[in-house]
């Protein structure tokens, strides 16, 4: 299955032109362009590692793009998503998030997972990514 | 091979981008640089008819576009940089109009491991644009095999040739120096596709420089002043120290503070007249001539 999370994620896969003129349209609004990579797909996973500091000064998107192009050759096997952060005040938060790099295009997506509650009685059901199974940098 | 364009006219298409214009800017606004203006005139003019020629279909490699500005303080590279950056973007080899400026300071780092972030800090922000790398030559320390220096080097080299469209890198810097970065950094050289020297100015064109800057800033000079500076800048010329442009202008600001203190202790009404005017005593008042007239003795009583 596929994971579906933030923009764009209906989609077919942007090509590097199309994710490059995003993050050209995420600079251009003043927004500060960050980029993050996870090897756990759970939707409620918000916290994924930094990929270096957010780039508050950029003037071109080929900045951003050669972060990302490293970012993705150094984590092939990971989810790799851009974000825009809009520092404004009354903002200061973020606009903006698309996958741009997927290790793989058929997740094993997620296992139900059932958990008897207190006297038995009562049942709570959690997610489960099927991935995580396996530690964590050898998941895809 | 594209049939609409079988030919075109070389001078509507320069005309086109705007070039032309700031081109005729330079001319009118940089005094001397014979040599700069020329080569400049040459690249603008090879890129327009490697611009035409991938219009025709005619496919070549991108040209290099990496330069290295030597010549002494005050010539100028800084204000050709800018402009560079505005003909390139005008040809469209650069994405935006903008210069970053950086020296070693913004590039190398402290301590290990704090250069490559620092540099592609630079980089990133410079990409679409021109960095302008002031002093080139002190990235590298050949008395110290160890200085991070090198590290900033070669992450420049690998941006330079793996990122041509995004990034022009303009290096400036002393002559010797610079030569002898070049001789120490071989690849450094053959990724630089232009060399430009910038020549010393003569007398009268510091001169010149010396009106236009005055004339820039609301004030003029009265002829007696005139040729008082003409004096003042023979004298600046000799002694030590001397950067071209750059102490003209500090010698103008010098200038006007002596008017001012002028205008104060003559009291009483000014008129706007006095106010733009700079005086002979303005410019007589200066430390250089006393110096000068030393340095003169001084060889004199030279066996």
């Amino acid at each position: 299955m596929r994971i579906h999370q933030g923009t764009f994620s209906f989609l077919p896969d942007l090509t590097d032109e199309e994710i490059e003129r995003q993050i050209a349209y995420i600079r251009q609004n003043g927004w500060a362009v960050s980029i993050e990579y996870s090897d756990d797909p759970h939707p409620y996973n918000t916290f994924w590692h930094m990929w270096g500091l957010p780039m508050f000064d950029l003037e071109d998107a080929a900045g951003a793009m050669y972060e990302f192009r490293k970012c993705r050759e150094a984590f092939p096997k990971h989810y790799i998503k851009i974000n825009g952060f809009d520092p404004s005040p009354m903002w200061q938060a973020q606009r903006v998030s698309f996958i741009a790099h997927r290790p793989t295009q058929d997740d094993p997506g997620f296992r139900l997972r059932r958990l008897v509650w207190s006297d038995g009685r009562v049942q709570k059901y959690g997610l489960e990514p099927y991935v995580e199974d396996r530690p964590a940098g050898e998941r895809y | 091979m594209n049939p609409t364009l079988e030919s075109a006219n070389l001078h509507t298409l320069l005309q086109q981008t705007g070039v032309p214009e700031v081109l005729e800017r330079l001319d009118q606004e940089l005094i001397g640089l014979a040599p700069v203006k020329g080569r400049i005139r040459e690249i603008a003019a090879y890129l327009v008819v490697d611009r035409l020629r991938r219009d025709l279909g005619l496919v070549a490699s991108r040209p290099v576009l990496h330069m290295a500005f030597t010549g002494n303080p005050g010539t100028g590279k800084t204000t050709v940089a800018l402009r560079m950056a505005t003909i390139l973007h005008r040809l469209g080899y650069i994405r935006r109009d903008h210069l970053v400026v950086a020296s070693r300071d913004d590039l190398v780092g402290q301590y290990i491991g704090h250069t490559a972030p620092k540099t592609k800090e630079v980089l990133k922000r410079a990409m679409g644009g021109v960095l302008f790398i002031d002093e080139a030559y002190s990235l590298y320390r050949s008395e110290n095999e160890r200085d991070y220096g090198q590290e900033t080097i070669e992450i420049l080299l690998q941006v330079m040739e793996n990122q041509r469209e995004d990034l022009v890198v303009i290096l400036a810097g002393y002559r010797d120096k610079m030569e002898q970065f070049f001789t120490l950094n071989p690849g450094m050289r053959s990724r630089i596709a232009h060399h430009i020297t910038f020549p010393d100015y003569t007398q009268e064109e510091l001169v010149q420089i010396g009106l236009l800057m005055v004339g820039e800033q609301n004030y003029y000079l009265d002829p007696a002043a005139t040729q008082a500076f003409a004096e003042y800048v023979a004298c600046r010329m000799r002694l030590p120290n001397f950067a071209n442009a750059r102490s003209i202008r500090n010698a103008i600001d010098r200038f006007k503070l002596r008017q001012a203190h002028r205008l104060f202790e003559r009291g009483g009404q000014v008129s706007a007249d006095d106010l733009r005017r700079i005086a002979e005593e303005d410019i007589r008042g200066s430390q250089v001539f006393a110096e000068c007239e030393e340095m003169r003795k001084g060889e004199d009583h030279a066996p």
